[in-house]
């Protein structure tokens, strides 16, 4: 009797279990093999949960026809410049506001941890004005600098943390030897925070990628809009016509790098996830 | 002698960052303050014409603004709630030992890592009315009687873009919970268990109360973000005034309507909204702190 009532216990757990991977899973599986059914296959009233029969039309359709290309290519450089920025002035700003004596220290933390909070939308129409004045308006600069709303003050949040963990001994053994704070920062502090910047680069990485309001905002035109307003329009020959399929294709091609690079850093992400936001 | 130096490469190095900080919230945000006070377009076609606080007094009749308020209201209170339940629920699961624990803790960083643009995308063509797959299954299974239009009906549009955001989401909120269930020692449940404490007591007088402080901060940081919303519902719905938040009304009326005065004025009232929620989370997490 107990023997059984633990195997049904046991049987209704990995029952959740699997319920809340299905969960999770499934929509993007769904948009997966979706996107390797031939357009007939996608529309059929009895539709196949494996990718049955299998094209890769769909694919060649969104590098073909659309400037899906040029669109990943401008969200690489966005993101990536948006994340270069941010990771040396955070640095830098981090290591004074971990390391160093500096009286209005709590000031300007405080001042970062607001910016955190910032809604995005409050800053859009000043923004605007500003892209247009400087002529950035349409510039991958421009979205770049404006990303840096939000990725500089979570990678300098971050990385205050980092800094302020590494012990102190080590600063002044350098010190001794004559180092500058400068550098002491470059060439002992700097290869300590190393996992800290992967994690912060990449957290700062992919919330580039993924930023819509603005880059839906700042930019027109395939030169430099990045993926996610060019997925939100995707249209197809006429308006009647939504090209399901392609989308799907463009989908997993912008998902895909994302959910391997999670994948491999898994640890680190959840650790900085739940870092920034404790402390944040 | 070294610490005077010290001060001044601190000031040297957090310099840049300000100077960031003043170049792209500061400087556009005073922009914002200003232009509300005007009657102006974006283009500055027409000369702007200064009018006080006319903007902010329209914004108190305006019967947009307000659905757009009880829009936001509705969708921050109803996918926070349902995110924090299911959130614990999840981090409850994975806190406990078994076989492929990694595994499900990588499967539901899937959402998360999806750009809410593509969730977006990937859930309208489920929902669609004809060859989504959730209209398939759900007649199939004997769920739905007949096959139904999620993103076209007004009563069903919201919700259907609430279930959306709770998908994409929740991993956030279990992430953040299973964090804190991980700092509970271990020894007061097998103490409560010596007691004879039934699990679900045990839930009651240790899990629960220890797991308050990081339960507060996820319910701030999602609710923070669904104050905020725009993407899943302007890609979902556009600016349906069934679902057309503050965030995506604001937007409306900067870009679309080119209404650079009653535009500002919005986004000053958001601030002032998100402002009085930061100081309420200041408030509750310095009494966490203090505790």
């Amino acid at each position: 009797m107990r023997t059984w009532l633990r195997l049904g216990n046991r049987l209704l757990f990995y029952l959740l279990v699997a319920f809340v991977v299905v969960y999770s899973v499934f929509p993007f599986y769904w948009a997966v093999i979706s996107s390797f059914k031939p357009s007939d296959a996608l529309f059929a009233s009895n539709p196949s949960f494996l990718p049955l029969p299998f094209t890769l039309e769909h694919y060649k359709n969104v590098f073909l026809q659309a400037n899906f290309g040029r669109n990943l290519l401008n969200s690489l450089v966005v993101a990536g410049g948006a994340t270069l920025l941010s990771l040396v002035l955070g640095v830098l700003a981090a290591y004074a506001l971990g390391r160093l004596p500096f009286p209005p220290r709590n000031a300007v933390l405080y001042l970062v941890l607001a910016m955190t909070m910032f809604p995005q939308i409050s800053v859009l129409g000043g923004l605007f004005m500003l892209l247009r004045q400087t002529g950035l308006f349409n510039t991958h600069l421009g979205l770049i600098l404006s990303y840096l709303l939000f990725t500089l003050p979570f990678t300098v949040w971050v990385l205050v943390g980092y800094f302020k963990g590494l012990p102190r001994e080590l600063e002044e053994a350098a010190y001794v030897d004559g180092a500058t704070p400068l550098q002491t920062l470059v060439r002992i502090m700097l290869p300590l925070t190393g996992p800290g910047l992967v994690t912060t680069g990449l957290l700062a990485f992919i919330a580039a990628w993924n930023e819509y309001l603005f880059a839906l905002t700042f930019t027109v035109g395939d030169e430099v809009k990045t993926v996610p307003p060019a997925i939100a329009s995707f249209g197809g020959a006429t308006p009647f016509e939504i090209p399901w399929g392609s989308i799907m294709a463009a989908s997993v091609v912008v998902t895909v790098p994302l959910v391997v690079l999670v994948l491999i850093f898994q640890h680190r992400i959840v650790a900085g996830l739940t870092a920034g936001a404790v402390k944040g | 002698m070294l610490t005077q130096r010290q001060v001044r490469l601190a000031w040297a190095l957090v310099l840049p960052t300000l100077l960031v900080v003043v170049l792209v919230a500061g400087y556009p945000l005073a922009q914002v303050f200003y232009w509300s006070l005007f009657r102006a377009d974006i283009a500055f076609v027409e000369p702007p014409e200064f009018v006080g606080l006319k903007n902010y007094l329209y914004l108190l009749q305006d019967p947009d603004f307000r659905q757009a308020l009880w829009n936001t209201v509705k969708f921050t209170v109803i996918s926070v709630s349902l995110e924090t339940l299911l959130g614990l629920a999840i981090a409850l699961v994975i806190h406990s030992n078994f076989k492929g624990r990694g595994l499900v803790r990588t499967a539901i960083l899937i959402p998360w890592a999806i750009p809410t643009v593509v969730s977006a995308k990937m859930w309208q063509w489920m929902l669609h009315d004809v060859y989504g797959v959730i209209n398939i299954l759900g007649v199939k299974l004997g769920i739905l009687s007949q096959k139904v239009a999620f993103l076209a009906r007004p009563e069903l549009v919201l919700p259907a873009i609430i279930a959306v955001d709770v998908w994409k989401t929740t991993p956030f909120m279990a992430l953040l919970l299973l964090a804190g269930l991980q700092l509970i020692p271990e020894e007061l449940y097998e103490a409560a268990s010596i007691d004879g404490a039934t699990r679900w007591q045990q839930f009651w007088t240790i899990t629960l109360p220890l797991l308050t402080p990081a339960l507060v901060v996820a319910l701030i940081f999602r609710t923070l973000d669904a104050l905020r919303v725009f993407d899943v519902i302007f890609v979902m719905s556009g600016v349906n005034p069934a679902t057309r938040t503050l965030a995506v009304y604001n937007r409306q009326t900067l870009i679309d309507f080119q209404d650079l005065g009653y535009g500002s004025a919005i986004s000053v009232a958001i601030l002032v909204l998100i402002f009085l929620f930061v100081v309420a989370y200041m408030r509750t997490l310095g009494r966490e702190a203090l505790r």
